[in-house]
């Protein structure tokens, strides 16, 4: 776009560079929020649906889809309290830490081929990395309110998050391993071609890890079954107890924001990210290259495969939220050292061997390309081969690298 | 919509090509986006010192920490931009949980250090901002703003290297066909070392469970508790069940 802007429509450099920032800033910010628009409402219907009831009806036509521009603007004109004894500035900067956490891991996140705000060949781990930060509003939050419910709140959320980042970190470590990068989009991109390229189904490992994945997922991103921090019946409403009005909507858009970010990972890593079921590109002849309108086409395709994708996770995890009772704190740290780490610790050697058993997969005839050496920088310098060579035998990396 | 839609930082360090006559176009944005980052990372760190609250100083050193990951992005090395996110800005959590943790105590709550304690600490950070500052002059290539730009960065040499297979060569006058060795070893090193401080912390914080003692230890331990007062005749055959043992404890120490 910046070249686009500075070619075609004359600009400056820096103007072109700021706008093509400002654009995608804005495009991601509206990912957010529109996002979380949707997603309460879908929420409201789903708990409703699942509770036997009709939720919302009225607000706005047939199926009260206006509810959540109501909600917002009954957020808006609320008051704005904060506590007496509450440490006013970390009070105040508290959801806007959750937020940007939230919105930074956005970043690294391609929504299609080339569909990213800033690629990173360390996309994975970056988005882990911030990922885990969203904690500290919600810590910040705890600690100033001067609430004892805050507070407990916000202890358990550190206590849950720190503990689960350890097998959520080996569960991404897996589809890393098989596509050898960290590059979110060339995990993506190996995983093109028929549903059976996915990694889910790669092989019986990676689709026992992927569901301890979706278990840690929930739990870092704070949905019940996992929701300690906001424990209704015993903690009031947890961290943000004492937080309304438009603050309070900030950590609700930060929640249902990672929520979106962890299903898009998921889907990215193990569901062949936005490669649909059915390579219908491939199949009419079209490839996702750079140029023309045709390709272009391809990519927005793409972008409704990993959307829709992503969205089923969400409507997963809610589906999840209003079926599962709550755990107890002590439950929730069984399920992570007891079951979830070791779970995936054995899955993940698991992977490695069925690598190593069978490198080109099970069905080999399935648009799977053929065995290619992948790491070419280990050539020789003259040309001729180094001892150490890799070979790679599922999927191409020179089309995602280029 | 290629590459190019992607917002690179790298963009900004070019020279501005098409300048339009606007002052802003002769501004070096990189430059311009290194002083934001540093000025940022530097007034963090002086509001973690001057901060008398735990938590502030705690939250104060994590928007340093994470500025300080915006240079590393800036200059292209998202790998270790990554790791100072989720090394250092991630450690700060469990500090910042420590310091909520202590300020529920009153004396805690605010810190005031005294005035000998202010001298010292100035004294020391300032003979070491002097050190730092004179070896940062003293490198010749760093006095030259010198851009150049990253080939595609990427991490897979640095984990190929830990993995044994070094990429960028062997090293000049090296015998042909050789391979630069890697770092597989220290790498090893590092991770055994690393599993037994986790194992070390695992054995410190478990929980301390009462034991029931073993028949042997309970009569044996009987034995210790009564000794001086009364000697105590040890059954024959041990009883087989710990029930039974404490039965006889409780019993010898009447």
């Amino acid at each position: 776009m910046a070249a686009f802007l500075i070619n075609s429509v004359g600009l400056p450099e820096w103007l072109a560079w700021t706008i093509t920032a400002l654009v995608a800033a804005g495009l991601i910010l509206n990912v957010i929020a529109g996002g979380a628009l949707a997603f309460i409402w879908a929420e409201r219907k789903i708990a409703a649906r699942i509770q036997d009831r009709l939720g919302p009806t009225r607000t706005g036509g047939r199926f009260g889809w206006l509810q959540s521009l109501a909600d917002g603007i009954k957020l808006l004109a609320k008051e704005d309290l904060m506590p007496d004894g509450a440490d006013g500035m970390l009070f105040r900067i508290a959801p806007y830490v959750s937020f940007c956490a939230s919105f930074c891991a956005f970043i690294a996140l391609p929504f299609a081929f080339d569909f990213v705000g800033q690629r990173l060949n360390v996309g994975v781990f970056f988005v882990i990395a911030v990922l885990g930060l969203e904690v500290f509003g919600v810590i910040l939050a705890g600690y100033a309110s001067a609430s004892k419910w805050s507070l407990f709140g916000a202890m358990r959320e550190a206590a849950q998050v720190v503990s689960y980042e350890v097998p959520l970190g080996m569960c991404v470590v897996v589809p890393v391993m098989l596509a050898g990068s960290m590059d979110l989009v060339t995990i993506a991109e190996k995983q093109a071609g028929w549903l059976t390229n996915w990694y889910l189904f790669h092989d019986p490992f990676t689709f026992v890890i992927f569901w301890v994945y979706v278990t840690c997922a929930v739990a870092s991103v704070n949905r019940a079954p996992f929701d300690l921090a906001e424990a209704e019946s015993e903690l009031v409403a947890g961290f943000h107890t004492e937080y309304s009005g438009l603050r309070w909507s900030f950590f609700f858009m930060a929640e249902y924001a990672s929520m979106f970010l962890v299903s898009a990972l998921a889907a990215i890593l193990f569901m062949g990210g936005w490669n649909g079921p059915v390579p219908l590109a491939a199949l009419a002849g079209l490839s996702e290259g750079t140029g023309d309108t045709a390709h272009y086409l391809v990519r927005v395709v793409g972008l409704a495969n990993l959307l829709t994708k992503a969205t089923l996770g969400v409507l997963f995890m809610m589906w999840i939220r209003w079926t599962l009772p709550r755990l107890r704190i002590d439950q929730v740290m069984t399920t992570c050292l007891k079951y979830c780490t070791p779970i995936a610790a054995v899955m993940f050697a698991g992977a490695m061997l069925w690598q190593l058993a069978f490198p080109g997969g099970l069905i080999p005839g399935m648009a799977r390309p053929a065995g290619e050496i992948r790491e070419g920088w280990l050539e020789g310098p003259g040309g001729q081969s180094a001892p150490v060579v890799v070979p790679s035998v599922d999927g191409t990396v020179a089309k995602a690298v280029r | 919509m290629g590459n190019e839609s992607m917002i690179s930082l790298s963009g900004m360090v070019m020279t501005p090509v098409l300048a339009a006559g606007l002052p802003l176009a002769a501004i070096n944005w990189h430059s311009v986006l290194f002083l934001l980052f540093a000025s940022l990372a530097s007034i963090f760190a002086v509001g973690v010192v001057l901060a008398d609250n735990v938590v502030r100083m705690a939250l104060y050193l994590v928007f340093s920490l994470a500025a300080t990951a915006g240079l590393f992005f800036l200059a292209g090395a998202e790998f270790i931009g990554a790791m100072q996110l989720m090394i250092y800005v991630g450690g700060t959590l469990v500090l910042l949980v420590f310091g909520v943790m202590l300020t529920a105590q009153a004396p805690f709550v605010s810190i005031k250090p005294s005035a000998a304690d202010r001298a010292l600490a100035g004294l020391a950070g300032s003979s070491l901002l002097v050190v730092l500052l004179a070896a940062a002059v003293s490198v010749d290539s760093w006095q030259r703003p010198g851009l150049s730009e990253v080939t595609a960065p990427t991490a897979t040499p640095l984990g190929m290297a830990l993995l044994g297979m070094r990429v960028d060569g062997p090293a000049a006058g090296a015998a042909a066909g050789a391979v630069a060795n890697g770092y597989l070893l220290p790498f090893e090193i590092v991770s055994i070392h690393l599993l037994v401080v986790l194992v070390g912390a695992a054995y410190l914080a478990r929980a301390k469970r009462r034991r029931t003692p073993r028949p042997i230890d309970a009569a044996a331990s009987a034995v210790s508790v009564v000794e001086g007062i009364t000697r105590v005749e040890l059954p024959a055959a041990l009883p087989p069940r710990s029930g039974s043992a404490s039965a006889l404890v409780s019993g010898g120490s009447k």
